[in-house]
């Protein structure tokens, strides 16, 4: 089909008056990593949470590998290939380390609540390789000693990497982190750096990140899309777009 | 002796409707007041079981059944629609429904109460106490449903799909679960478990009227408060201690004519105590 994995055209969303993202024309090719940048209230966040179907665009379409995914539902959004992190660690704090991936990975087993009540054997199976794909999905986090504590009690850096472990659990095709190294001191930073370079690789997966560490940003991205009240200031290769006088002047606000 | 098995039996029974209290709240964030009904709804489904059949087994089914779809159908006509209204709104919707299945029974049945018996099992000799079977059964049967039920919400993924809609509805959808089948799923399992509820309530009370379920749903909705609201194995606790300091209260003859003003209480004074219930969550602050 398409060379692109993700496709926006002219997607926007309206809240009463206020424009909060307009006219955003997004290509993000296969195996990319593409950086979304801007200053606070750029819009960033809200365009994450129309691409993961939180909210429903106003205007605009938007297509995964061809297909077009404007008007979803989240929970449908996420079976046809798109998870995300959040900007605020949303993990299900009261659950283990393993049981939040397993959630992750639970609504793709073939089992129904009638296999799991009644015909055992099938279940078992599927839950044995939830349990499987589970650690081993930690393993690459370095996460699978702490399977069986509670996510509230990780150390903030490894919270963040378990959220990106839960979502790579539902198999999506494209991953989108909403500033993934925020709050991470610099040696925690460099480890994402090839920790989302490694899980790309492995997983086979395109990643579109919101990011404010510019260090982070140049290290990682191929490319990417400045947003700045709600629209379009830039896009391109990533050292090329860091240049652009428009962009350092909506950063200092000079 | 006696006193101890009754109660624990009791218990039990408030501990299997508590259950469906905790869990529809825990997951769906709504108190279901018609819950209460769902038990008498079961139990006149015995009651017209029995009445055609003339078999307990086959009525007992015909019970479950009944109220594991009619708390489907409940969640899908009255609740669905409020999803994101005013937890006021949904409340009084939950009211409107209880009254809606007492009345709908009234009119079906007449509002006098009518005798339904299972059979008698007779007693056994337990340390030199003679202890009915039948609550021996309820006592069983209460404890294989919530080891059964407290497996399923751990060991399965729609268990744990359960919890992670409990604990961030946004967060579970996005993880590709599909909220709306998890909603309804728990309140089948809430009416099930009501439903075997009424069937042993018909066990220790052998009569029906169109109210019965409000106040075995009371006082199940205390035991739930008392062991957390939204907590599985707190609704378990909680209904079992209300249901014992309910029998030892009925049993010591001074103060038995006060036995529910001691049980709410309880309640007042635990939740002044602890706010949570025994092992309800504590509400922290997000950062």
């Amino acid at each position: 089909m398409s060379d692109f994995l993700l496709e926006t055209r002219d997607l926007g969303i309206s809240f009463g008056g206020l424009k909060a993202v307009q006219g955003v024309n997004l290509t993000v090719k296969k195996g990319e990593i593409y950086g979304l940048i801007g200053p606070n209230g750029a819009g960033k966040t809200t365009l994450f949470n129309l691409l993961a179907g939180v909210y429903r665009p106003t205007t605009g379409r938007f297509f995964l590998d061809g297909e077009d995914l404007t008007g979803k539902g989240s929970a449908e959004i996420n079976r046809r290939g798109i998870a995300r992190t959040f900007q605020n660690i949303r993990l299900f704090s009261n659950m283990s380390v393993l049981s939040n991936v397993m959630t992750g990975l639970g609504n793709r087993a073939a089992c129904t609540v009638f296999e799991s009540i009644f015909r055992l054997p099938r279940h078992r199976r599927a839950e044995k390789e939830i349990h499987d794909e589970a650690r081993e999905i930690l393993g690459v986090f370095g996460l699978d000693e702490e399977r069986h504590l509670l996510s509230s009690g990780l150390p903030y850096g490894k919270q963040r990497k378990l959220e990106i472990a839960r979502a790579i659990a539902t198999h999506p095709k494209l991953l989108l982190l909403d500033e993934p190294a925020a709050g991470m001191n610099p040696q925690e930073t460099a480890e994402l750096v090839a920790t989302i370079r490694e899980i790309r690789d492995r997983f086979d997966l395109t990643v579109l990140l919101i990011e404010h560490d510019m260090s982070f940003v140049s290290g990682l991205c191929d490319r990417l899309t400045v947003l700045n009240f709600g629209e379009v200031l830039a896009e391109g290769a990533c050292a090329q777009v860091l240049r652009d006088p428009e962009v350092i002047r909506a950063y200092l606000g000079t | 002796m006696n006193i101890l098995i009754n109660g624990l039996c009791l218990g039990g029974v408030y501990a299997l409707i508590a259950l469906g209290y905790t869990m529809v709240y825990g997951i769906a964030k709504m108190l279901n007041f018609a819950h209460g009904d769902i038990i008498m709804v079961g139990a006149y489904a015995l009651f017209s079981g029995m009445a055609l059949t003339g078999m307990v087994i086959p009525a007992c089914i015909l019970a479950a059944v009944l109220c594991t779809l009619l708390g489907i159908l409940t969640e899908r006509v009255a609740y669905r629609p409020l999803r994101g209204a005013s937890p006021l709104a949904v409340l009084i919707t939950a009211i409107g429904v209880s009254y809606l299945l007492e009345s709908i029974a009234q009119l079906i049945y007449g509002t006098d109460s009518k005798p339904v018996s299972i059979g008698n099992f007779g007693t056994v000799k337990i340390f030199s106490a003679d202890v009915a079977v039948s609550s021996l059964l309820t006592l069983g049967l209460c404890l294989v449903i919530m080891v059964g039920l407290t497996l399923f919400v751990r060991k399965t993924k729609l268990g744990r799909a359960m919890l992670a809609v409990s604990e961030d509805r946004g967060a579970a959808e996005l993880m590709g679960i599909n909220t709306n089948a998890i909603i309804s799923l728990t309140f089948a399992i809430g009416s099930l478990l009501a439903a075997f509820a009424g069937i042993f309530y018909l066990m220790k009370i052998p009569s029906i009227t169109p109210t019965l379920g409000s106040m075995p749903g009371i006082k199940a909705f205390t035991a739930a408060v008392i062991g957390g609201i939204g907590s599985i194995p707190g609704a378990m606790i909680g209904g079992i201690l209300l249901g014992v300091i309910e029998e030892v209260c009925n049993s010591i003859p001074a103060v038995a004519s006060y036995t529910t003003a001691i049980e709410f209480g309880i309640l007042i004074l635990l939740l002044l105590v602890k706010p949570n219930g025994l092992l309800g969550k504590q509400r922290r602050e997000k950062v």
